[in-house]
């Protein structure tokens, strides 16, 4: 750890933290560690400047203020990172309230994906917790007239002998403290934390069980109007002609505006389109039905997932271009005496967070100042500030909580919508997305086929194996030719664990005629439901159980080299087949898997991945009726994910994952035909329900001294191979394509 | 002219009668509580109680809504104190928490109908109210501390 980067922040010079933090009260801000956590397809850590990022303030009243500034969407990290500065610091939880951050780029990044936020932050919030109390501590001490070694602080206070003072009453004389030198700072043992890896309730609890929690969609700025936006029907498309006529006469609705679409490669840009402006959601609405719109549906307009899916199967047929080869592949499958192959196939899917985007704007003197649900609110200035020609730092982007996300608000589109139609109407606006706009305008979770052929030995274990994968890569997002992912390398292609002496992982190209974007676990979705499938088909052919036969084929207790791509986790992540082992083991051992006997119609399947640095295990139970329908009673998980800060919103962030992984691997399914999305809202874009999702998911935390690792994502891989492969035990129908309600079982 | 009671309290309304219960309250009344998910009777996030029973306030008019009783999250206790929102507050089942106003709300009428709710009851009453970050397994258990039933 580092600590030359804490600064002391004066109050009184700056304005945001002036509103909130009293005069005289000790602010701290805290360094971002990019360059050790960043993923390679992140900043670039040698020119990542140190930003101070997270502050943390002892008021004179001893209330302490931690600034969120990463987003709340679920997770609870608006909880969570607090909790770690407040254990170091010692303070009573009761005592500390949490602020949410701006957008600003003196926080370092603040997109709250990738599973980063305890990862990054971890260390400099201890950091700044230590570094507070050292200087309580050395106030103290100064006005006492005692060594400061003989001072304690806990729960608030300082004491020495019979003297005590509260934090609040030596926080003013604190502040004129020297930073205490890195090496001096003193943080507590494992053994001492009362929050850290014992947990407290999420701060925004009673807000959430009230309706008193302000999301996004419920936004407010005084004198604002509501608009609702009709978009080209096609990606790409653009506005011929708008007859508002109809429209105007809605009770309600007030005009009309048109959105001119993004330039160039849409980015985050608007979709462009007819916006109606209305005293209230409904009339916006209801208005829009009204319109009459002409579209030139411009370049995707041909766009059909069927024909697409069968040139993405075609090129995984040939040869693609190699991201891992070791071995010679080609040469062990010509002197091979058996081999097997199979394809596998993925649908687009939409993030449908249950809080369609929302955002309400106001543009005045050439500034604008935003409320919104959003992962990523310094891009949300930055998009805001391409459109409309103004500076980044002349946006303001205050952030709600977030009603789920899953990546689809990492992408300010609706925001930046909303900013535009402030400037043309000259009132703040508020824009309301319907769920049909969420579902036929999203940033898509990518299809994808993929290819995979193994040489089997005479024990039935691989000797070779080839996967190759082709998808429309969300790089395409940015860069309208790009037609290679290799970014989704890294995400559970090109870090397959597995000891096999010839082993080649290839990527194909595609292009992409809808909006690709991340979605929760992002390319380890497919990825793993390939080849933890693919495992189970040779586990299968060689007759022997699936725990013993998957341990057999990842190998001895090793590090696995990565290569460049994941050299800067590589020293305080490496990848180890030991921890693959240990989540396997003990989700087998959790689950009584050696006693769970598969029958007809009621089947046992296991699948393991890590992603985000978090090795995973699951056990999925389930039954198949005599009419093919699909339900899960239980699932057991096992993960390793580091120490562990809040335990019971790890386990939450899992039965979660083990939820979502159910939709994704069950139900969910974007098609397009003729460039237009055929789903519109959850009659037609399928997420699982209460009696559709696993009965009970029972979580085993893995103890660790490891790093803390991501733990919002990496629960969701697993789900889809390991209900593949309980059906398969079920049933004997092997699951090569996703959704599983479209297969035919019994 | 159409006159309901929101919360205890009563209401005239004299704007268009076909405008959804959801958008009167959350548009004109403030009471963001009650949340926006699917329009179309689908997701369950916009659930209210109208003379007690659970609806859903995307698909009941205002004219549906004259002259009745209607209950929104907000209104359903004082302090927060519903046994359901208590048993809610045990269980920490909110993860991002925009559909748990719905789901409340319909939790609350299923008690109040069947206050002993077996699984299958549990199931029927609340496979409408969908909840994207998967709290359903914590939403079952809550509701049988509410009811006083073993999980």
């Amino acid at each position: 750890m580092n600590t030359q980067n804490i600064t002391r922040i004066d109050v009184s010079r700056r304005g945001f933290l002036g509103a909130i933090f009293s005069a005289g009260a000790l602010v701290l801000g805290a360094p971002l560690f990019v360059s050790e956590e960043a993923l390679a397809a992140e900043v670039n850590p040698a020119k990542t400047p140190w930003f101070p990022t997270v502050y943390l303030g002892v008021q004179p009243n001893g209330d302490v203020i931690i600034v969120a500034h990463r987003s709340e969407m679920g997770t609870g990290i608006r909880t969570s990172l607090p909790m770690v500065a407040a254990d170091e610091l010692d303070v009573e939880w009761s005592r500390v309230r949490v602020e949410q951050a701006l957008g600003d780029k003196k926080y370092g990044s603040q997109d709250t994906d990738g599973s980063n936020s305890i990862r990054s932050f971890y260390d400099p919030l201890r950091i700044a917790g230590a570094t507070a109390k050292a200087m309580l501590i050395g106030a103290a001490a100064a006005k006492w007239s005692v060594p400061a070694g003989e001072c304690k602080a806990t729960k608030g206070f300082v004491t020495h002998g019979s003297s005590k003072a509260s934090y609040g009453d030596l926080a003013s004389s604190a502040s004129h403290q020297p930073l205490p030198k890195p090496e001096t700072l003193k943080f507590k043992s494992p053994a001492e934390y009362r929050y850290v890896g014992k947990g407290v309730p999420i701060v925004d609890l009673d807000d959430l069980v009230s309706g008193h929690g302000v999301f996004g969609m419920d936004a407010k700025m005084p004198g604002m109007v509501y608009a609702s936006i009709e978009h080209p029907p096609v990606i790409g498309g653009e506005l011929k002609s708008a007859d508002d006529s109809e429209t105007l006469q809605v009770r309600g609705v007030k005009q009309t505006v048109q959105i001119e679409r993004f330039k160039g490669t849409y980015g985050f840009q608007p979709l462009g389109g007819v916006a109606v402006i209305a005293d209230n959601t409904w009339a916006a609405m209801q208005g829009r039905k009204k319109l009459k719109v002409a579209w030139d549906l411009g370049p995707n307009a041909n766009y059909d997932s069927d024909s697409f899916r069968a040139e993405l199967t075609a090129t995984a047929r040939k040869p693609c271009k190699a991201v891992r080869n070791v071995g010679d592949v080609d040469a062990a499958f010509a002197a091979a005496a058996k081999t097997h192959e199979a394809e596998y196939y993925t649908p687009l899917l939409a993030h449908a967070p249950m809080e369609p985007p929302a955002a309400v704007a106001e543009f005045k003197n050439g500034k604008v100042e935003i409320w919104t649900a959003t992962q990523n609110p310094q891009a949300v200035q930055d998009t805001v500030s391409q459109v409309l020609g103004i500076k980044p730092e002349d946006v303001a982007c205050h952030v709600t909580l977030l009603g789920g996300a899953f990546g689809r608000k990492s992408k300010p589109d609706y925001a930046a919508e909303a900013a535009l139609l402030s400037k043309k109407v000259g009132k703040p606006v508020k824009v309301v997305w319907s769920r049909e706009d969420d579902v036929k305008f999203d940033y898509y979770h990518s299809t994808a086929a993929m290819y995979l052929k193994a040489a089997i030995d005479a024990n039935g274990k691989p000797s070779a194996w080839l996967q190759r994968s082709v998808f429309p890569p969300i790089f395409s997002t940015f860069d309208s030719n790009t037609v290679y992912g290799d970014l989704e390398m890294g995400l559970g292609w090109n870090d397959v664990p597995f000891d096999i002496p010839n082993h080649r992982a290839e990527n194909g190209p595609a292009t992409a005629h809808v909006r690709i974007g991340w979605m929760r676990s992002v390319a380890n979705v497919y990825h793993a439901f390939a080849v933890q499938s693919f495992l189970d088909e040779l586990a299968a052919a060689a007759n022997r159980d699936r725990v013993e036969y998957f341990l057999d084929v990842l190998g001895p207790a090793r590090t696995i080299d990565l290569g460049p791509t994941a050299a800067d986790t590589a020293e305080k992540y490496p990848l180890e087949t030991a921890r693959v082992r240990r989540v396997l083991e003990t989700v087998a051992d959790k689950s009584g898997w050696a006693s769970k006997k598969s029958t007809p119609g009621h089947g046992y399947g296991i699948a393991v991945h890590r992603s985000f640095l978090t090795y995973v295990a699951a056990v999925v139970e389930v039954k198949v009726d005599a009419q093919g329908k699909v339900s899960i009673p239980r699932v057991d998980i096992a993960l390793d994910t580091g120490k562990v800060i809040n335990p019971d919103r790890v386990r939450s962030q899992f039965e979660g994952a083990a939820v979502f992984g159910t939709s994704i691997a069950m139900m969910g399914e974007i098609t397009a035909k003729d460039g237009r999305i055929q789903q519109s809202n959850f009659n037609n874009y399928l997420v699982a329900r209460m009696p559709e999702a696993p009965y009970e998911t029972h979580i085993h935390i893995v103890n660790s001294d490891a790093p803390p690792a991501g733990v919002g994502e990496p629960g969701v891989p697993v789900m889809a191979p390991a209900i593949a492969n309980a059906i398969f035990a079920a049933t004997g129908k092997r699951i090569r394509e996703l959704p599983i309600r479209k297969q035919k079982l019994v | 002219m159409i006159e309901l009671r929101v919360n205890g309290v009563a209401r005239k309304f004299d704007g268009d009668p076909e405008m959804p219960m959801l958008w009167y309250l959350r548009d004109e009344l403030d009471l963001t509580g009650t949340k926006f998910g699917c329009g179309m009777g689908l997701c369950g996030a916009c659930t209210i109680h109208l003379n007690g029973n659970a609806v859903r306030s995307c698909q009941t008019s205002l004219q549906n809504a004259a002259g009745k009783n209607i209950t929104t999250i907000e209104g359903l206790s004082t302090s927060h104190s519903h046994p359901v929102q208590k048993a809610w507050k045990e269980g920490n089942v909110p993860q991002c928490g925009y559909c748990q106003s719905g789901q409340i709300m319909q939790a609350a009428a299923l008690l109040k109908q069947k206050p002993k709710p077996t699984d299958h009851d549990i199931d029927e009453a609340m496979a409408g109210n969908i909840c994207r970050c998967g709290t359903y397994q914590r939403i079952r258990a809550a509701i049988k501390v509410a009811a006083g039933v073993k999980a």
